[in-house]
């Protein structure tokens, strides 16, 4: 018996750092595959999350404008199917109460349903519109989408000293279609595998944006996140800061939540 | 008051009831809402005395909000515009008087408000809760509140989809442009004059209605039912007491079976509605509009969705009558009300993604037998925070070469209108 536990406290130990230290000698793909598991492993069993979120867009001049909302992101059990989401759009007054429903796939294209209150219209929308704006902001609908695994092929490029901490930085290239991405180059933080910058290429691979995180902060003494994300739009010099609030895990929603109906009476 | 209210008034007493239970563990209370200043100007002089060839109009829609703990919401939205030109367009109307009880499996709709089924964009032939208030805006998307009560099962396996039964206890009324307005038919639809019904219980007739729904993987299914007063009213040829000849709106009990499907393949979208209607009067009819949307996304620089349809609609009513021959019959079918027998639409439909969220929608429907064609501009952008610029314009071109058209001949317009939201 004690044995057994031994066995498996050995097995678990092993399986949390064989990816790093062995990999080590192995090449780029391999070990950039085993940094891009570690890091979709630590994040899994979040079960839900909800959120307020605030966009502050500010144009070259500097003037700002803000976009409110919530987020709702249900967690799918089989990592062969992308996340659920909602997200209700409470400011600028004239989108409140328009909410978009979606189902994300990881190659194929996500299923998207926009709810318009002033028809009490549920409306499907085309979703390979994956690299235009999210409500005009310096974020891409692919950015603001769940972050899949299997969405991106991955490279271990090398490892660098980032802020006060060491990061790998990794290749990943999107596998889905009609991305307006050619790759993306992520600094990853050794200590706990928290994406800590994005610069994003854009399709014929000149630098586009450079993504920033920051305010980490632990929830339910497991799951890191930026409670803070800068985008900066290095081609237009245009910048979006992301701001969550109220971030809530495991408050018990359910597919139910996560439907056309439900969708016609969030606001 | 009538006999004929007492469903609706009825209905007020239970939501009265109920509001004043749970006023007791109240939570948030919001207040929203939207006022408006609109300008139009027409391309001609008008066709009939007493119409202007500018004419502005203000309207506000406020929108309070009530919720309790469990998700139970009560919404109220009363609505009124002010015509400089129109006296029939100068109303009030309550948009939504709805309380909401949900529960795991179901959800109970109690008052007034608004139903949206459907998924073409040249017509909304599935769409029957809600009547159409006409004078607000020709593309008979803005609706009068309706009074009901709404049971939605929500299977407890949501992927066995959504059934929805409906109890229409008081029936609402077209609203048309009154001697003033532009955009009216010839000979005038005189609401005054009267307004006749086949059934005696006239308003009250109680009406019901079903539909199920669901989604299967790319695509969306909608099949309905509906049994009672026709939204799409016939016409009666009077004489006013000064004996001049009008038409009076005439709306009989019909049934209608109506099928909505959607898929999403990619960048396309592929649309279908169709119905089968059958009245008395009218007899026996169907109708289609089928199409495809194209999306081609995030192009030029600024990352703009440009999205193309086309639809082609099919109606099996007798459109090939002349008016005039209609009347001197005494009675003019529901037909009436369209001209979407053979025709199809193009249109085009830009979202520039942008900060002030702006969008243009635009298209052109042709009859495909006579080419009588409507154009149609919607053009809309954010200002601000709090300001929202929509510019609206339609352009009727041969139109007289379908009788059922000709009537707009002189109305092509431009509409600007100025939203602010509180």
């Amino acid at each position: 018996m004690n044995k057994i536990i031994l066995a498996l406290v050995i097995a678990s130990v092993v399986s949390v750092l064989i990816p790093v230290s062995v990999s080590a000698a192995e090449d780029p793909v391999v070990k950039g595959e085993a940094i891009a598991r570690e890091w979709d492993r630590r994040d899994r069993g979040y079960g839900d999350t909800s959120a307020n979120m605030k966009m502050i867009l500010e144009n070259r001049q500097g003037q700002t404008s803000e976009r409110k909302m919530r987020i709702f992101f249900l967690e799918m059990p089989n990592e062969n199917d992308g996340d659920k989401s909602m997200v209700v759009f409470d400011y600028p007054r004239d989108i409140k109460g328009t909410a978009l429903l979606s189902y994300s796939h990881i190659l194929k294209p996500d299923d998207q349903w926009l709810y318009l209150p002033a028809l009490k219209r549920v409306k499907r929308i085309s979703s390979n519109n994956k690299s235009g704006p999210f409500m005009g902001s310096e974020f891409a609908y692919e950015d603001i989408s769940s972050q899949e695994l299997k969405k991106y092929s991955y490279k271990w490029l090398r490892d660098e000293p980032c802020g006060k901490s060491d990061c790998f930085v990794l290749e990943q290239r999107p596998l889905y279609e009609n991305s307006g991405y050619t790759r993306q180059v992520a600094w990853y933080d050794k200590e706990a595998y928290r994406l800590q910058r994005i610069d994003y290429y854009d399709r014929r691979n000149a630098l586009l944006k450079t993504l920033g995180f920051s305010k980490y902060q632990k929830h339910l003494d497991k799951y890191w996140r930026a409670h803070d994300m800068y985008m900066v739009n290095k081609q237009t010099g245009k910048k979006t800061r992301l701001v969550y609030e109220n971030l809530k895990f495991k408050s018990g929603l359910t597919d139910k939540d996560f439907t056309q109906s439900r969708l016609k009476r969030m606001r | 008051m009538t006999p004929l209210m007492r469903p609706a008034i009825y209905l007020l007493t239970i939501l009265a009831t109920i509001l004043a239970v749970l006023s007791k563990s109240a939570m948030a209370l919001e207040f929203a809402g939207w006022a408006e200043l609109e300008g139009k100007t027409f391309q001609y002089e008008p066709l009939y005395e007493g119409q202007q060839q500018n004419s502005a109009s203000a309207a506000i829609q406020p929108e309070i909000y009530q919720e309790w703990a469990g998700g139970n919401a009560f919404t109220f939205v009363p609505f009124y515009r002010y015509d400089s030109a129109d006296d029939q367009r100068t109303h009030f109307d309550i948009r939504e008087a709805m309380l909401l009880l949900p529960w795991e499996n179901y959800e109970l709709r109690l008052g007034l408000g608004k139903v949206f089924w459907g998924v073409t964009e040249a017509s909304h032939l599935v769409d029957i809760i809600n009547q159409t208030d006409l004078v607000e805006s020709l593309d008979g998307e803005e609706k009068l509140g309706q009074p009901m009560v709404n049971l939605t099962l929500l299977a407890q396996q949501e992927t066995l989809g959504v059934l929805d039964f409906f109890v229409l206890p008081y029936f609402r009324e077209r609203t048309f442009p009154g001697r003033g307005g532009r955009l009216r038919f010839d000979p005038y639809i005189d609401i005054d004059n009267g307004v006749e019904y086949e059934n005696s219980a006239r308003q009250g007739h109680v009406d019901y209605a079903l539909r199920y729904s669901n989604t299967i993987d790319k695509l969306d299914v909608g099949i309905s039912y509906f049994y009672g007063t026709t939204r799409e009213p016939a016409y009666l040829p009077k004489f006013d007491a000064n004996g001049i000849l009008s038409i009076i709106p005439f709306y009989e009990i019909i049934s209608q079976t109506g099928l909505d499907l959607q898929y999403a393949g990619g960048a396309w979208l592929w649309k279908l509605e169709t119905i089968y209607r059958s009245g008395n009067e009218d007899g026996s009819f169907y109708a289609t509009d089928a199409g495809v949307e194209y999306t081609f996304s995030g192009t030029g620089l600024s990352g703009m969705d440009l999205g193309l349809i086309l639809e082609y609609l099919y109606d099996s009513r007798d459109f090939d009558v002349d008016p005039a021959v209609l009347i001197a019959s005494g009675y003019i079918g529901s037909q009436f009300n369209t001209f979407l027998d053979n025709d199809y639409m193009i249109g085009l439909r830009l979202a520039f993604n942008d900060e002030a969220s702006s969008e243009i929608l635009t298209g052109v429907i042709q009859d495909i037998d006579n080419h009588a064609s409507i154009f149609q501009l919607e053009a809309s952008r954010r200002i601000g925070d709090s300001l929202k610029a929509e510019l609206d314009a339609y352009v009727f071109m041969d139109t007289s070469k379908d009788p059922l058209l000709d009537f707009l001949r002189k109305d092509s317009f431009v509409q600007l209108a100025l939203k602010y939201y509180f």
